[in-house]
Protein backbone atom coordinates (compact mmCIF):
# COMPACT_ATOMS: atom_id res chain seq x y z
CA UNK A 1 0.00 0.00 0.00
CA UNK A 2 2.74 2.43 0.97
CA UNK A 3 4.70 1.38 -2.10
CA UNK A 4 1.73 2.07 -4.35
CA UNK A 5 1.26 5.53 -2.85
CA UNK A 6 4.97 6.26 -3.23
CA UNK A 7 4.90 5.12 -6.85
CA UNK A 8 1.92 7.33 -7.72
CA UNK A 9 3.48 10.36 -6.01
CA UNK A 10 6.88 9.75 -7.61
CA UNK A 11 5.35 9.50 -11.09
CA UNK A 12 3.37 12.69 -10.43
CA UNK A 13 6.47 14.54 -9.21
CA UNK A 14 8.72 13.44 -12.07
CA UNK A 15 6.06 13.95 -14.73
CA UNK A 16 5.25 17.45 -13.57
CA UNK A 17 8.96 18.32 -13.34
CA UNK A 18 9.49 17.19 -16.93
CA UNK A 19 6.42 19.16 -17.97
CA UNK A 20 7.83 22.25 -16.27
CA UNK A 21 11.04 22.22 -18.26
CA UNK A 22 9.50 21.20 -21.61
CA UNK A 23 6.41 23.38 -21.94
CA UNK A 24 6.99 26.61 -23.84
CA UNK A 25 4.36 28.56 -21.94
CA UNK A 26 5.64 29.76 -18.57
CA UNK A 27 2.19 29.76 -16.98
CA UNK A 28 1.80 26.06 -17.77
CA UNK A 29 5.21 25.56 -16.20
CA UNK A 30 4.02 27.33 -13.05
CA UNK A 31 0.96 25.06 -12.82
CA UNK A 32 3.17 22.00 -13.27
CA UNK A 33 5.38 23.28 -10.47
CA UNK A 34 2.34 23.53 -8.18
CA UNK A 35 1.57 19.85 -8.88
CA UNK A 36 5.19 18.98 -8.17
CA UNK A 37 5.25 20.89 -4.86
CA UNK A 38 1.98 19.27 -3.82
CA UNK A 39 3.25 15.76 -4.45
CA UNK A 40 6.42 16.55 -2.50
CA UNK A 41 4.23 17.74 0.37
CA UNK A 42 2.45 14.37 0.28
CA UNK A 43 5.83 12.62 0.32
CA UNK A 44 6.75 14.63 3.44
CA UNK A 45 3.58 13.28 5.05
CA UNK A 46 4.63 9.74 4.15
CA UNK A 47 8.00 10.40 5.80
CA UNK A 48 6.27 11.56 8.96
CA UNK A 49 7.15 15.23 8.53
CA UNK A 50 3.71 16.70 9.18
CA UNK A 51 4.88 20.20 9.99
CA UNK A 52 6.95 20.42 6.82
CA UNK A 53 4.07 19.14 4.69
CA UNK A 54 1.88 21.96 5.99
CA UNK A 55 4.67 24.51 5.59
CA UNK A 56 5.34 23.30 2.06
CA UNK A 57 1.72 23.86 1.05
CA UNK A 58 1.55 27.24 2.78
CA UNK A 59 4.91 28.70 1.81
CA UNK A 60 5.71 27.09 -1.54
CA UNK A 61 2.40 26.19 -3.15
CA UNK A 62 0.79 29.24 -1.58
CA UNK A 63 3.04 32.25 -1.25
CA UNK A 64 5.90 31.54 -3.63
CA UNK A 65 3.73 30.27 -6.48
CA UNK A 66 1.42 33.28 -6.20
CA UNK A 67 4.49 35.47 -6.63
CA UNK A 68 5.56 33.46 -9.68
CA UNK A 69 2.16 33.54 -11.35
CA UNK A 70 1.89 37.25 -10.63
CA UNK A 71 5.31 37.93 -12.17
CA UNK A 72 4.46 35.84 -15.24
CA UNK A 73 1.19 37.72 -15.72
CA UNK A 74 2.94 41.09 -15.38
CA UNK A 75 5.96 40.32 -17.52
CA UNK A 76 5.09 38.23 -20.49
CA UNK A 77 3.32 40.14 -23.21
CA UNK A 78 3.04 37.13 -25.51
CA UNK A 79 5.07 34.08 -26.31
CA UNK A 80 8.53 33.97 -24.88
CA UNK A 81 11.45 32.13 -26.44
CA UNK A 82 10.13 32.72 -29.93
CA UNK A 83 12.49 32.36 -32.84
CA UNK A 84 15.26 29.87 -33.40
CA UNK A 85 17.73 29.24 -30.64
CA UNK A 86 21.19 30.43 -31.73
CA UNK A 87 22.86 28.18 -29.19
CA UNK A 88 20.75 25.08 -29.65
CA UNK A 89 23.71 22.73 -29.95
CA UNK A 90 25.28 23.93 -26.72
CA UNK A 91 21.96 23.69 -24.89
CA UNK A 92 21.27 20.16 -26.06
CA UNK A 93 24.52 19.11 -24.41
CA UNK A 94 22.58 19.48 -21.16
CA UNK A 95 20.87 16.13 -21.75
CA UNK A 96 24.00 13.90 -21.72
CA UNK A 97 25.54 15.99 -18.95
CA UNK A 98 22.33 15.63 -16.94
CA UNK A 99 22.37 11.87 -17.46
CA UNK A 100 25.96 11.82 -16.21
CA UNK A 101 25.00 13.84 -13.14
CA UNK A 102 22.14 11.46 -12.40
CA UNK A 103 24.45 8.45 -12.64
CA UNK A 104 26.92 10.16 -10.33
CA UNK A 105 24.23 10.99 -7.78
CA UNK A 106 22.67 7.54 -7.84
CA UNK A 107 25.92 5.60 -7.63
CA UNK A 108 27.79 8.05 -5.44
CA UNK A 109 25.12 8.79 -2.87
CA UNK A 110 22.19 6.44 -3.07
CA UNK A 111 23.97 3.14 -3.70
CA UNK A 112 26.21 3.49 -0.63
CA UNK A 113 23.30 4.30 1.49
CA UNK A 114 20.68 1.68 0.84
CA UNK A 115 19.35 -0.64 3.47
CA UNK A 116 16.16 -1.61 5.17
CA UNK A 117 14.04 1.22 6.54
CA UNK A 118 14.47 2.05 10.18
CA UNK A 119 11.15 1.71 11.96
CA UNK A 120 10.03 4.38 14.34
CA UNK A 121 11.79 7.45 13.01
CA UNK A 122 11.33 10.83 14.69
CA UNK A 123 7.92 12.40 14.76
CA UNK A 124 7.81 15.56 12.68
CA UNK A 125 4.80 16.94 14.48
CA UNK A 126 4.37 20.67 14.99
CA UNK A 127 5.15 20.33 18.69
CA UNK A 128 8.41 18.42 18.14
CA UNK A 129 9.73 20.64 15.34
CA UNK A 130 8.63 23.78 17.17
CA UNK A 131 10.45 22.73 20.33
CA UNK A 132 13.60 22.10 18.31
CA UNK A 133 13.34 25.43 16.46
CA UNK A 134 12.92 27.39 19.66
CA UNK A 135 15.70 25.67 21.59
CA UNK A 136 18.69 24.43 19.57
CA UNK A 137 17.93 26.53 16.51
CA UNK A 138 16.75 29.68 18.24
CA UNK A 139 19.52 31.95 16.93
CA UNK A 140 19.20 30.89 13.26
CA UNK A 141 15.45 31.19 13.63
CA UNK A 142 15.79 34.80 14.75
CA UNK A 143 18.29 35.49 11.97
CA UNK A 144 15.66 34.26 9.50
CA UNK A 145 13.43 37.15 10.46
CA UNK A 146 16.26 39.60 9.79
CA UNK A 147 16.81 37.95 6.41
CA UNK A 148 13.15 38.26 5.46
CA UNK A 149 13.09 41.89 6.55
CA UNK A 150 16.21 42.61 4.47
CA UNK A 151 14.63 40.89 1.46
CA UNK A 152 11.48 42.96 1.85
CA UNK A 153 13.42 46.23 2.04
CA UNK A 154 15.55 45.22 -0.94
CA UNK A 155 12.50 44.38 -3.05
CA UNK A 156 10.90 47.71 -2.22
CA UNK A 157 14.07 49.46 -3.31
CA UNK A 158 14.26 47.49 -6.57
CA UNK A 159 10.59 47.88 -7.42
CA UNK A 160 10.51 51.63 -6.88
CA UNK A 161 10.15 53.49 -10.15
CA UNK A 162 13.10 55.64 -11.00
CA UNK A 163 12.13 59.26 -10.65
CA UNK B 1 7.23 1.06 4.79
CA UNK B 2 9.13 2.50 1.85
CA UNK B 3 12.94 2.48 2.30
CA UNK B 4 14.50 5.92 2.56
CA UNK B 5 16.82 5.22 -0.37
CA UNK B 6 13.79 5.36 -2.68
CA UNK B 7 13.13 8.92 -1.56
CA UNK B 8 16.76 9.85 -2.10
CA UNK B 9 16.68 8.34 -5.60
CA UNK B 10 13.56 10.34 -6.42
CA UNK B 11 15.29 13.42 -5.06
CA UNK B 12 18.31 12.78 -7.33
CA UNK B 13 16.02 12.46 -10.37
CA UNK B 14 14.19 15.70 -9.55
CA UNK B 15 17.47 17.54 -8.95
CA UNK B 16 18.79 16.40 -12.33
CA UNK B 17 15.61 17.53 -14.09
CA UNK B 18 16.07 20.92 -12.42
CA UNK B 19 19.68 21.19 -13.61
CA UNK B 20 18.68 20.31 -17.18
CA UNK B 21 15.87 22.86 -17.02
CA UNK B 22 18.24 25.64 -15.92
CA UNK B 23 20.53 24.91 -18.87
CA UNK B 24 18.07 24.35 -21.71
CA UNK B 25 15.57 27.15 -21.10
CA UNK B 26 15.92 30.78 -22.11
CA UNK B 27 13.12 32.31 -20.10
CA UNK B 28 14.50 33.52 -16.74
CA UNK B 29 11.20 32.78 -14.99
CA UNK B 30 11.33 29.13 -16.02
CA UNK B 31 14.98 29.00 -14.98
CA UNK B 32 13.93 30.34 -11.60
CA UNK B 33 11.23 27.69 -11.28
CA UNK B 34 13.79 25.01 -12.11
CA UNK B 35 15.94 26.33 -9.27
CA UNK B 36 12.95 25.92 -6.95
CA UNK B 37 12.69 22.36 -8.21
CA UNK B 38 16.30 21.72 -7.22
CA UNK B 39 15.76 23.26 -3.77
CA UNK B 40 12.78 20.98 -3.24
CA UNK B 41 14.74 17.92 -4.32
CA UNK B 42 17.43 18.80 -1.76
CA UNK B 43 14.75 19.29 0.90
CA UNK B 44 13.29 15.87 0.18
CA UNK B 45 16.72 14.29 0.54
CA UNK B 46 17.26 16.13 3.86
CA UNK B 47 13.99 14.86 5.29
CA UNK B 48 14.79 11.32 4.13
CA UNK B 49 18.28 11.43 5.70
CA UNK B 50 16.85 12.80 8.93
CA UNK B 51 14.31 9.99 9.02
CA UNK B 52 17.07 7.46 8.52
CA UNK B 53 19.26 8.78 11.31
CA UNK B 54 16.35 9.27 13.65
CA UNK B 55 16.65 12.95 14.48
CA UNK B 56 14.78 16.09 13.60
CA UNK B 57 17.71 18.31 12.62
CA UNK B 58 17.12 17.63 8.93
CA UNK B 59 13.60 18.95 9.22
CA UNK B 60 14.80 22.09 10.99
CA UNK B 61 17.25 22.72 8.14
CA UNK B 62 14.44 22.26 5.61
CA UNK B 63 12.47 24.92 7.45
CA UNK B 64 15.36 27.38 7.05
CA UNK B 65 15.76 26.44 3.39
CA UNK B 66 12.10 27.32 2.86
CA UNK B 67 12.54 30.71 4.51
CA UNK B 68 15.65 31.48 2.44
CA UNK B 69 13.87 30.34 -0.72
CA UNK B 70 11.01 32.72 -0.02
CA UNK B 71 13.43 35.64 0.37
CA UNK B 72 15.35 34.55 -2.73
CA UNK B 73 12.22 34.37 -4.88
CA UNK B 74 11.08 37.83 -3.80
CA UNK B 75 14.43 39.45 -4.58
CA UNK B 76 14.98 37.46 -7.78
CA UNK B 77 11.58 38.27 -9.24
CA UNK B 78 12.09 41.95 -8.41
CA UNK B 79 15.39 41.89 -10.31
CA UNK B 80 13.74 40.18 -13.30
CA UNK B 81 10.92 42.74 -13.33
CA UNK B 82 13.43 45.60 -13.17
CA UNK B 83 15.46 44.16 -16.05
CA UNK B 84 12.31 43.68 -18.10
CA UNK B 85 11.35 47.28 -17.47
CA UNK B 86 14.72 48.46 -18.75
CA UNK B 87 14.98 46.20 -21.80
CA UNK B 88 11.46 45.15 -22.76
CA UNK B 89 12.84 41.71 -23.56
CA UNK B 90 13.16 38.63 -21.46
CA UNK B 91 15.84 36.25 -22.60
CA UNK B 92 18.86 35.26 -20.59
CA UNK B 93 21.06 35.49 -23.68
CA UNK B 94 20.69 39.28 -23.64
CA UNK B 95 21.60 39.60 -20.01
CA UNK B 96 25.27 40.30 -19.73
CA UNK B 97 24.96 43.63 -17.93
CA UNK B 98 25.93 42.13 -14.58
CA UNK B 99 29.01 40.51 -16.06
CA UNK B 100 32.25 42.33 -15.54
Amino acid sequence: MAYAAFLVLAVLAIGSAVGLILRKNAIHGALFLVVNLGSIAALYLMLGAEFLAAAQVLVYAGAIMVLFVFAIMVLIPGKEEIGPDPRRGARLLAVPVGALLLLLLVFGVVARWSGPPVPGGPSGSVAAVGRLLFTSYLFPFELTSVLLLAAMVGVLLLARRRA
Amino acid sequence: MVPESYYVTLSAVLFTIGVVGVVIRRNPLVIFMSIELMLNAANLALVAFGQRYGNLDGQAVVFFVMAVAAAEVAVGLAIIVTIFRLRRRLSVDDLSLMRW
